[in-house]
């Protein structure tokens, strides 16, 4: 069963007039697995998230879902998939319960198990002592965990989750976290998106990096690390001027570097026999992701 | 091999899918049916009190009908159009764009053409139970009961289903709210106006004549009528026949305007 796959994408394309979002992309989610899509912003991760529930259709490629063939076959696929959107778009003048029962049907739970499915998704969200109060009282943690919970409902063998923590405070994302980990831990297969690095390499079995729309690596995030950034960083700090003439003699030794903003991290200093010094540190899955990624902000 | 699930494949227009999308309506309505049956009742009542009133102190008796029926049976007409053509326009447009919630359910296995036609049924339904209002308003006024007030319900639901669709058309092609006024002025307010409510169309010119007979809602006004003075004839199995022909048309091309719109 593990060689299987619940998301398979062979050179999907998708086009918005002169822009292209994702560029002939490869992904592969094996089941039971939770895969990280890692880019800056732009680089195509919630189109891809909208290729995979045909509410975009690829110009080009080749994309399975649960072994189902998009778009052709997607409604039988998003049956058993799960969507945690990006942007809140709970009905706010229900209540916690009214939303799960909407849910319940529109994912087609028998009636027999529907009752519970709520219970269970209530439990999920940590929202029993709200489950009778509209949505717009609730606050910004309770309705992301709401969200979520409305994905899980029909507990799909899938659940794709595009940003599932962005603008929330570190507490909140914490105990989004603990939620995510705890449905990998049930076996569900995840496909998430995130630009957090911290999120990714907590949470991803497996990391794919997008950039512009295309896998630049992909892999276990300490492989990546090891592959790409090395074991050990350096840390260089100074005034910019002295930043930029340390960055122009690594290149010259042949080191990569990447700015931090306040330093210049010089990659792959491993070995001794360099003349900079600075703060060592570990390498970490951001060096990869800026390194692969690019500096520049478009 | 890919993970194949056991479901099988799935077809369109599926029941389980229009009752999703019906059961959001419907749990939805539960938080907002006072304000939207007190806008659909006082409405159509003060036209009526208006026009009823107003004019009928003038003209006693139109068409062969004391002025207060006729005014009272033509405003079905005008409550079905209220409570369809702007609920689908407004409703649909901010569910699509600022409470995403079509993103939602179209996540969930509903297709566009489902969820198109899920709406519009459930717009249809409230619109064909708002339309017997002015009617019953009109009861209190000396209108009398008849069986063929049965049928009403029935006229305003096919009514307001073409209705309903013309106003989800409409969100998917318009690009901003603004875009619903030039609806509304070149479209609505004269299809209102020439559809037979408060004056009869052979006061008019020939060709706003023949401009009523292509206007829907003129078709259900005089269905309205017919139905409730008991004047049913085959003529009405064709304005029947042409408002199921105004909704079944009208209804592809809103599936198709949301599907440009919802899908990429």
């Amino acid at each position: 069963m593990s060689d299987e796959l619940a998301i398979r994408l062979r050179g999907a394309v998708k086009r918005y007039g002169q822009i292209t979002a994702v560029n002939g992309l490869d992904l592969d989610v094996p089941v039971g697995t939770c895969v990280g899509l890692l880019g800056p912003n732009g680089a195509g991760k919630s189109t891809t998230m909208r290729l995979l529930t045909a509410q975009a259709i690829a110009d080009d490629g080749e994309i399975e879902v649960l072994g189902f063939r998009l778009p052709k076959e997607s409604k039988a696929a998003r049956a058993d998939c799960g969507v945690v959107p990006q942007l809140d778009n709970l009905d706010v003048t229900l209540t916690v319960e009214q939303n799960l029962l909407v849910f319940s049907h529109l994912y087609r739970i028998p009636r027999a198990e529907r009752k519970e499915a709520i219970e269970r998704a209530v439990q999920m969200a940590n929202l029993d002592a709200r489950r009778h109060d509209k949505v717009d009282k609730l606050s910004g943690g309770m309705r992301r965990r709401l969200l979520i919970a409305r994905a899980l409902v029909h507990r799909p063998r899938l659940v794709l989750l595009d940003e599932p923590t962005v603008g929330l405070d570190p507490q909140v994302r914490q105990e989004l976290w603990a939620l995510i980990d705890a449905l990998r831990a049930q076996g569900t297969t995840i496909l998430m998106s995130t630009h957090y690095i911290e999120e990714a390499q907590r949470l991803a079995d497996t990391v794919l990096i997008m950039s512009h729309g295309k896998g630049v690596a992909a892999g276990p995030p300490a492989q990546l690390v090891a592959e790409h950034a090395g074991r050990e960083v350096l840390e260089v700090y100074g005034p910019p001027a002295r930043l930029a003439e340390v960055q122009a003699e690594a290149a010259e030794a042949g080191l990569s570097t990447r700015r931090t903003g306040t330093s210049i991290s010089i990659l792959g200093v491993d070995e001794n026999g360099h003349p900079f010094e600075g703060e060592r540190r570990q390498a970490n899955l951001e060096d990869v992701f800026v390194l692969l990624t690019g500096e520049e902000i478009e | 091999m890919a993970a194949r699930a056991e479901t099988q494949r799935i077809g369109r227009l599926e029941r389980s899918a229009l009752t999703g999308v019906l059961v959001r309506e419907v749990v939805n309505f539960t938080s907002y049916w006072k304000a939207s049956t007190f806008s659909s009742t006082v409405e159509p009542t003060i036209y009526l009190l208006a026009f009823g009133f107003g004019f009928g102190s003038l003209v006693s008796r139109v068409g062969g009908f004391p002025y207060v029926e006729f005014v009272g049976t033509g405003t079905v007409a005008t409550a079905v159009l209220f409570s369809s053509a702007f609920p689908a326009m407004f409703g649909t447009f901010v569910k699509y764009k600022f409470q995403r919630t079509y993103d939602a359910i179209l996540a969930a296995p509903v297709d566009t053409e489902e969820l198109v036609t899920g709406e519009a049924i459930w717009i249809a339904t409230r619109a064909g139970v708002y339309g017997c209002v002015p009617m019953i308003v009109a009861i209190f006024f000396g209108l009398d009961v008849s069986w063929g007030m049965l049928l009403v319900p029935l006229i305003g639901w096919l009514a307001g289903l073409g209705w309903a669709c013309f106003g989800i058309m409409i969100a998917g092609f318009a690009s901003s709210f603004e875009n619903f006024n030039y609806v509304v002025s070149a479209v609505l307010t004269p299809l209102f106006l020439l559809a037979g409510t408060f004056f009869p169309l052979s006061t008019l010119p020939r060709w706003a004549q023949i401009l009523g007979e292509v206007n829907p809602l003129h078709q259900c006004v005089q269905l309205v009528r017919d139905a409730v003075f008991l004047n049913l004839s085959w003529v009405d199995l064709l304005r029947a026949g042409y408002l199921a022909l105004f909704a079944l048309v009208l209804w592809r091309i809103a599936i198709h305007a949301m599907e440009r719109k919802l899908i990429d």
